[in-house]
């Protein structure tokens, strides 16, 4: 369980954690609004990435968490009300 | 479609073993006879019966491939990924330049990538199934050199892994060859495995022939009336294959031998009292390359380093060849048994033999005056080479023969 909040600069941590970055991309650069998939990360690596969020944050994510929501903007925005809905719970 | 049979023909070298990193470097080691077994440095071995291994030094795959195969890869795939890249630019082919759907990928695999499986499997137990890597799925797999090579290279033909131990290196050779015949225009083939690990580690003792020595120059004796197992290697070699006739028309740079000929057999059941396998894989291998035993000029010995198998090896040389009638030689008592990886590792140092004329030496070993062979040991042996049989054993009863030609 934590009270932190889910930020792009710890998405950022995860995913070069759990499955690097492309050599074109640049995760430093504005990526809120740019699709998992143009980042260069494959289901596998999504799935990586949704297992970490989790473990750091003590939730679980929906399975489709990533095709409801295909860029940073809304992965974060996901991620917190998860948070919330499991704090209130 | 034409009536002819390609040939296949060995354009581009990819090579990593404990003596060296590249062509160069591991021909300048292995002709001269280098040895690289030491104690084991990528764990702890003091509680193990078996202690040395050939380890391949001052690899950094974070320098070579891109960040993102980094978490998804074992130390296998790395190094056979790295080999993959060095055997395109030795052949002078970039991934682009042949149609996807004519370029594929066959290796082989022994091990898997269990130094990757390990690190899961310890999360697995100690923090719960939460935190294993998704790219476990995958990264342990066999066939997962083959499909890693392929996505990285856009090798979209015929692939696929074959698991037969030590024999699989020359049995994914053979079977890129069929694919050639087929119509493939360019396979990879070749092995690598890397399983220096507690968990591999302890999987490769079990079979009971790891040497329990601890000095490294008298650990692996193969032949030698001293021998006493032998002790494992990681690392292979990847050769780009092609069809003879494609690589001409494309002024391919290397061309350095053919696949000539092949065969394979799979020994009787244990105490059976029936002759093993090993000598009518190599007749299969000759009279699919239609030579004579007298125009092989020097057998690479699978050289399985235990008394019985060392016996079973000899006399199935003399049988088909004769007495002291062919130049033997194992230069991987230098490097150690390479599994997947050794037999093309030999199909390497086989056709560079043929360029400087010149065979490896099988070193520290003295012959046991029980084997009817002519070990080169000791010194290298100048030599015209044009024919050279490569031989591999896997555990379990695999026999298999190449024969590699020389092109002009």
């Amino acid at each position: 369980m934590s009270d932190k909040e889910f930020t792009l600069e710890v998405l950022r941590r995860i995913l070069l954690e759990g499955a690097g970055a492309d050599e074109g991309v640049d995760l430093d650069g504005d990526i809120l609004d740019t699709d998992f998939e143009e980042l260069g990360y494959e289901s596998l690596a999504l799935l990586e990435t949704a297992g970490r969020i989790e473990r750091e944050y003590g939730i679980a994510l929906d399975d489709d968490v990533f095709t409801d929501n295909p860029t940073p903007r809304g992965l974060i925005a996901a991620v917190n009300a998860q948070m919330r809905e499991s704090l209130a719970a | 479609m034409s009536a002819r049979t390609p040939r296949t023909v060995v354009t581009g070298i990819g090579v990593a073993t404990p003596n060296g990193l590249g062509v160069d470097d591991f021909w300048a080691a292995t002709r001269i006879g280098k040895n690289a077994i030491g104690r084991i440095t990528r764990f702890d071995p003091s509680q193990y019966p078996a202690t040395l291994a050939g380890e391949i030094q001052g690899f950094v795959a974070e320098d070579h491939l891109p960040n993102r195969l980094i978490p998804q890869t074992d130390r296998m795939t790395r190094l056979a990924l790295v080999a993959a890249d060095c055997a395109f630019e030795d052949a002078g082919v970039r991934p682009g330049d042949i149609p996807e759907f004519d370029m594929g990928v066959v290796t082989a695999s022994t091990s898997g990538g269990f130094e990757f499986g390990q690190n899961e499997l310890k999360k697995l137990w100690s923090q719960g199934s939460q935190y294993v890597s998704a790219y476990q799925s995958f990264a342990w797999f066999y066939a997962v050199n083959s499909g890693q090579i392929s996505i990285r290279n856009g090798m979209r033909g015929p692939s696929g892994v074959v698991v037969s131990d030590q024999a699989g290196g020359l049995d994914a050779v053979a079977q890129a060859r069929r694919q050639i015949r087929k119509g493939s225009k360019l396979i990879f083939s070749g092995g690598f495995d890397a399983s220096i690990c507690p968990w591999g580690w302890v999987a490769q003792l079990a079979n009971g022939r790891l040497s329990t020595r601890t000095e490294p120059e008298r650990a692996y004796l193969p032949f030698d009336a001293d021998a006493c197992g032998y002790v494992p290697g990681e690392g292979g070699a990847l050769l780009i294959l092609e069809d003879a006739e494609a690589a001409r028309r494309r002024g391919a740079r290397n061309v350095y031998g053919e696949i000539s000929g092949y065969g394979a057999t799979f020994d009787p059941k244990p105490g059976s009292g029936r002759e093993p396998g090993l000598r009518r894989a190599i007749e299969l291998a000759l009279a699919d390359a239609d030579v004579a035993p007298g125009q092989i000029d020097v057998v690479f010995a699978d050289a399985a380093g235990t008394p019985g198998l060392d016996r079973e090896e000899a006399e199935a040389v003399t049988a088909v060849f004769g007495a002291g009638r062919v130049p033997v030689t194992a230069p991987k008592t230098m490097i150690g048994r390479l599994y997947s990886g050794a037999a093309p590792v030999d199909v390497v140092a086989a056709v560079l033999s043929m360029r400087e004329g010149l065979i490896p030496p099988t070193t520290n070993v003295t012959l046991s005056p029980e084997y009817d062979i002519d070990l080169v040991t000791g010194q290298p042996r100048t030599a015209s080479v044009r024919t050279a049989l490569v031989l591999a054993r896997g555990y379990g009863g695999f026999n298999s023969a190449v024969v590699v030609g020389a092109v002009d």
